[in-house]
C-alpha cells in the first residue's frame, strides 16, 4: 500500500475553488421556469377555501398549482424491508393531492413563473381559509403519551440483561439523573433544491440528495413511470447530514410541476423553507441511572428515551444505540418511547441516536466519577467491556483504552485539578472534560465497475454521493493501491443514477461499502488480465491490451439487471445479518474539552479539543481528519447554541433560519486536534469503520462535563447557554 | 422593470430587471454566474459574499440596481493564491460556502491592510498590528461553514497573509 492514508489534497478542489461546481439549483436549461412553494399555517385540518386570484395576476406567473388542479401523484409506498428504498419517504403525505393538512408548513401550493423573483413574489399572495382540527404538538406535554418503540432485528428498541431496577436500588452509590436535547436543523449550507426536466415520459432531476438510487425508484413510484425511466443527478451537494436522506415535498413538487407546466422547473427551497418542508433531529427526554460500588463499578444502567415522531413519519431516533456498548454493567436495561405528534416527520441527522444519546450517557458516567471521587478516564477503565456487555458478542475492534491513554498524555489531562472551579486563568474559569465517542459501523452493497485503458488510466464508476466527504479522492487512492497505478491516473465517476448503484450516503458506510466494491471489481480486473497475460505474453497491462488488441479492460462488482440488484440485495441482507449476530463493530475515539467561562456573563468559550479516534484504516489523513473535525464542530453548536424552537401552541418553527438558529462560526471554533489510532478492523473492506459521524458523538457532553469542572454546575438541558450558568 | 448595466469580473454587462432582484439573483439567474451562492438570502451565512470595488458585500443584501457602475467581482473573476491554498489546507468540504469564503478572505485581507480594527483588536489606534488566527476568526465570523471546515479556512488564509 503506497497511496492508502496518504493525506492528499481532494480531487474537486479547484472545481469547488474556481466557482465550477454546478449544484442542484445551478443547471441551465432553455425554457426553465422557478417554482416557490406556499405553506399551510394550522398544523392539522382542512382547507376550506384557496385564493389564488391575486398570485395567478403577477406577472409573469405560469401556474399557481394547488390539490384543486394538480396533476395525480400515486400514493407514496408502504415501508417494507424487501424494498428498501420505501423507507426514502420523508412522509407518507400525498403533497397536492388533498385538501388535508397534517402539519405546519405542508405546502398547499406551488407557484411557477418566469423568475424566482415573481414566483416567490406570488406564493406570498395565496391565501388559504382553514378548517382546523385539534393538534398535539408540544412534546414536552406529550412525555406521558410515549410508548415503547417496536423494534427490528438491526435496530431493537429495547434491551435488558439481569435486573437494573433492583441492582440500582441496591447499589452502594446511586445516581437517577435526567437530561433533555431540544430538536436540532442539519443547516446545511446549500438549500435542497430541485431541477426537473421532463422529456415525454421520461424524467431527469438535478437534487441535492444523499441517496441517488432511492430518490430514483421513489420518484417513478409516486409518477407511475419505469425506474429505468428516472435518472438523478447529485454529482455535488452542498452538504446533507442526513437532511437529504429523504425524499421531502420539494424534489416531487419540482417533478409535479414540471409535469404540470410543461417547462423544466427550478425549485430552490429558500432557508424557511427547508425548515419547515425538511425534517429536523427529535427532542429527548432521556433518564439515565447508575449504580456502582465504592470502588467504581458498574452494577446498573438504565438509559430510556422518549423522542417524537410526526404522525406522518419519521423513525425512531436510537438513542441507547451506545448504551448496549460502552459499559460492562452487571444489570441493563435500554428502552426507547416515542409519541407521535402532528409535526413534520423527524428524520436522521449526523449520528441519529448516538449524538444525543452519548450525551446524557457520558455525562452521568461524569457526574458518577464526581460522586465516587474517582478520575472520569479511570472509572470508565474500571468498565471497559472485554465483550459486547449486552451479550458477549466479540467486538471486531476496541480501542478505547488506547485512545483515552494516548488523548490523556497528548492533552495534559495530568495537570487537570480534580476539583471543580478549581482552575482559573485570569478571570476565566478553566475546566476540562472527557467523554466517549462510539458509532456503529455498516457496511451495504455496492455495484461498481473498474477499467484498465490501454493508455495506463483508471476509471472507476459508482453512483454513489459527494457532499463533502471526499469520496472521490479515497476511491481513487483504494483503486490505485488495488491496481498498482499511481493515484493520478485514476479519475472517479459518481453522482449519477446512471451509473452502478451505490447505496445512499448514510451511517458513516458509504467509504466502506464502495471500497468493498472497487476491491471486488479491481480484483477480478487483475484476474482477467493475468488470463489474458497467459495468452498474450504481454507483461504490463499496457503491452497485455496491446496484444490483445482491446482499447481497455474492464470488470464489476454487482449487477445493475433487475435481477441482478435484487439477488445482490437479499445476499448482502443475509450476510449482514449473519456477521451482526457474530461481531459488534464500531467506530468509537475519546474527546478532550477544555473550556473557559466567564465567572460574571456565563460565557462559555471552547479553548481546546482533542479527539483521538479508532476509525479503523484511515484511507485519506486529510479528509478524514477534516470529517471528524466537522463532527466536532457541529456537535459543539448541539452543546452550546443549536435549538430549534418550536410554539408549542401552533407547532411552528419559530426561529426558521441562520440569524436564529446558532450554527458555530469561526469565532467559536479553536484549533480542533485529531488524532487517529489508524488500526485496521479484521472485518471491513480494508479495514474502514467509518468517519462521518463518530465524530459528532461525545461531544456535548465532553463540554458539558468541561463546564461542570470549570463552574460547579450541572446543566442536563442543551444547549449549555449563560443562563443556566447564571 | 429597470435597465442597468451591470460590470462584472470586468464585462459589462446589459439587463432588463425588476427593481427588487438582487445582486445575487441577477448574477445566478440573470447573468448565470453560479458560483456564488445563495444559503439564506437574508445576510446571516455569508455563502453570496462578492467583491463591490474590492469591497466584500453581502450580495443577497444588495439591490442589483443600486450596483450599476460598480466593479463587482465574484469567484468566477478571481485567480488568488487563497484558492490553492484553500485546497490544500483542506478548507472545504462540500463546496458551497467556498466562494464566499474566498471572496470574504480576499476583501479581510484588503481591509487589514487598510488599517480597519475589528472586536478583538487590542488596539485600536495601532495600524498594521499582526493578523493572527484570533482576528481572522472573528472577521471571518459572518461566513458560515456547516461541514465544520473552520480549522482548515483559517490555516489557509494565515498561509496567504504571510
Amino acid at each position: 500500500m503506497t497511496v492508502i492514508g496518504r493525506p492528499l489534497d481532494r480531487v474537486d478542489g479547484r472545481v469547488k475553488t474556481t466557482g465550477a461546481a454546478r449544484f442542484a439549483a445551478e443547471h441551465p436549461y432553455p425554457g426553465l421556469a422557478h417554482a416557490a412553494l406556499v405553506p399551510a399555517t394550522i398544523s392539522r385540518g382542512r382547507i376550506t377555501t384557496l385564493h389564488t386570484g391575486e398570485a395567478s395576476a403577477v406577472p409573469g406567473v405560469i401556474a399557481v398549482l394547488t390539490h384543486l388542479n394538480a396533476p395525480e401523484l400515486k400514493p407514496a409506498p408502504k415501508v417494507t424491508p424487501l424494498r428498501l428504498s420505501s423507507l426514502v419517504s420523508g412522509t407518507s403525505v400525498g403533497y397536492l393531492q388533498t385538501d388535508e393538512v397534517h402539519w405546519d408548513g405542508q405546502p398547499i401550493a406551488v407557484v411557477v413563473a418566469e423568475t424566482s423573483a415573481a414566483a416567490r413574489e406570488a406564493a406570498a399572495l395565496v391565501r388559504a381559509d382553514y378548517a382546523p382540527a385539534p393538534a398535539m404538538v408540544d412534546f414536552a406535554a406529550a412525555e406521558a403519551d410515549a410508548r415503547p418503540q417496536r423494534g427490528n432485528p438491526l435496530m431493537p428498541g429495547e434491551a435488558k440483561k439481569g435486573d437494573a431496577e433492583a441492582a440500582l436500588a441496591a447499589a452502594p452509590v446511586a445516581l437517577d439523573l435526567r437530561y433533555t436535547t431540544p430538536p436540532h436543523h442539519h443547516n446545511a449550507l446549500e438549500p435542497h433544491a430541485t431541477t426537473a426536466v421532463w422529456d415525454g415520459d421520461r424524467l431527469t432531476v438535478h437534487d441535492a440528495t444523499q441517496a441517488i438510487d432511492w430518490f430514483r425508484a421513489h420518484l417513478a413510484v409516486r409518477f407511475g413511470i419505469p425506474a429505468a425511466d428516472v435518472r438523478v443527478l447529485a454529482p455535488f451537494v452542498g452538504g446533507g447530514f442526513g437532511g437529504k436522506v429523504s425524499i421531502w415535498p420539494g424534489t416531487i413538487l419540482a417533478a409535479l410541476a414540471a409535469r404540470a407546466t410543461g417547462r423544466p422547473v427550478r425549485l430552490a427551497l429558500t432557508r424557511e423553507d427547508v425548515y419547515r418542508t425538511v425534517g429536523g433531529r427529535t427532542p429527548s427526554i432521556q433518564r439515565v441511572a447508575l449504580g456502582a460500588t465504592r470502588d467504581g463499578k458498574l452494577t446498573a444502567l438504565v438509559h430510556t428515551s422518549v423522542t417524537r415522531t410526526g404522525r406522518v413519519g419519521g423513525l425512531p431516533e436510537q438513542v441507547t444505540s451506545q448504551s448496549r456498548h460502552l459499559y460492562d454493567a452487571e444489570n441493563i436495561f435500554l428502552r426507547q418511547s416515542i409519541v407521535p405528534l402532528d409535526l413534520l416527520s423527524n428524520t436522521s441527522m449526523r449520528a441519529p441516536g448516538e449524538s444525543i444519546g452519548t450525551f446524557a450517557l457520558e455525562a452521568a458516567i461524569d457526574e458518577l466519577a464526581c460522586e465516587l471521587d474517582l478520575d472520569p478516564i479511570e472509572l470508565r477503565m474500571r468498565n471497559e467491556p472485554a465483550v459486547n456487555p449486552m451479550d458477549g458478542k466479540k467486538f471486531a475492534h476496541r480501542m478505547l483504552r488506547e485512545a483515552y491513554a494516548v488523548g490523556a498524555e497528548r492533552f495534559g489531562w495530568h495537570e487537570r485539578d480534580p476539583r471543580p472551579r478549581s482552575m482559573r486563568d485570569g478571570r476565566w474559569l478553566v475546566g476540562m472534560g472527557v467523554a466517549s465517542a462510539y458509532h456503529p459501523s455498516w457496511r451495504f452493497a455496492a455495484n461498481v465497475t473498474v477499467r484498465l485503458s490501454a493508455d495506463g488510466t483508471v476509471l472507476v464508476r459508482c453512483g454513489f454521493q459527494e457532499m463533502g466527504m471526499g469520496g472521490a479522492t479515497a476511491q481513487a487512492q483504494i483503486a490505485a493501491d488495488a491496481l498498482g497505478v499511481p493515484f493520478e491516473a485514476v479519475r472517479v465517476e459518481y453522482g449519477d443514477s446512471a451509473l452502478p448503484m451505490s447505496p445512499n450516503a448514510g451511517g458513516s458506510a458509504q467509504t466502506a461499502s464502495v471500497a468493498g466494491g472497487v476491491l471486488e471489481a479491481c480484483g477480478r480486473l487483475k484476474r482477467s488480465l493475468a488470463a489474458m497475460a497467459r495468452r498474450t505474453g504481454g507483461d504490463t497491462p499496457e503491452t497485455i491490451l496491446r496484444r490483445a488488441n482491446l482499447p481497455y479492460a474492464e470488470a464489476a462488482a454487482g449487477s445493475d439487471t433487475r435481477f441482478g440488484r435484487i439477488s445482490g440485495q437479499v445476499r448482502f441482507m443475509a450476510n449482514l445479518l449473519r456477521e451482526q449476530r457474530r461481531w459488534v463493530k464500531a467506530a468509537s475515539g475519546a474527546q478532550f474539552c477544555e473550556v473557559r467561562v466567564d465567572p460574571d456573563t456565563g460565557e462559555v468559550r471552547v479553548s481546546r479539543w482533542l479527539g483521538v479516534f479508532d476509525i479503523g484504516t484511515v484511507v485519506n489523513a486529510k479528509t478524514a481528519a477534516s470529517q471528524l473535525r466537522g463532527g466536532i464542530v457541529m456537535g459543539l453548536g448541539m452543546a452550546l447554541s443549536e435549538e430549534t424552537l418550536v410554539d408549542p401552541r401552533t407547532g411552528r418553527i419559530m426561529n426558521a433560519g441562520l440569524a436564529e438558529y446558532h450554527v458555530p462560526v469561526h469565532a467559536d471554533i479553536p484549533p480542533i486536534e485529531v488524532s487517529f489510532l489508524d488500526d485496521p478492523d479484521p472485518t471491513m473492506p480494508l479495514g474502514i469503520l467509518g468517519a462521518g459521524e463518530v465524530g459528532i458523538t461525545g461531544v456535548a457532553a465532553a463540554v458539558a462535563n468541561a463546564v461542570h469542572h470549570a463552574t460547579g454546575t450541572r446543566v442536563r438541558d442543551l444547549p449549555i447557554t449563560l443562563d443556566k450558568l447564571l | 422593470m429597470a435597465e442597468i448595466s451591470l460590470r462584472v469580473n470586468g464585462s459589462a454587462h446589459e439587463l432588463d430587471i425588476q427593481p427588487q432582484v438582487s445582486l445575487l439573483d441577477a448574477l445566478r439567474e440573470h447573468l448565470g454566474l453560479t458560483g456564488t451562492k445563495k444559503g439564506c438570502d437574508q445576510g446571516a451565512c455569508g455563502a453570496c459574499t462578492v467583491l463591490a470595488d474590492g469591497e466584500r458585500i453581502n450580495s443577497c443584501l444588495a439591490p442589483a440596481v443600486q450596483y450599476e457602475g460598480r466593479e463587482i467581482t465574484t469567484i468566477e473573476g478571481i485567480g488568488h493564491p487563497l484558492q490553492e491554498a484553500f485546497v490544500h489546507a483542506d478548507g472545504l468540504q462540500c463546496g458551497y460556502c467556498t466562494p464566499g469564503q474566498i471572496c470574504s478572505a480576499i476583501g479581510m485581507l484588503a481591509e487589514h491592510k487598510d488599517g480597519m480594527p475589528s472586536a478583538v483588536t487590542e488596539h485600536l489606534a495601532v495600524t498594521g498590528g499582526e493578523l493572527d488566527d484570533a482576528e481572522i476568526r472573528e472577521r471571518m465570523s459572518g461566513n458560515l461553514c456547516r461541514c465544520g471546515a473552520y480549522n482548515g479556512i483559517v490555516s489557509a488564509i494565515r498561509e496567504v497573509a504571510g
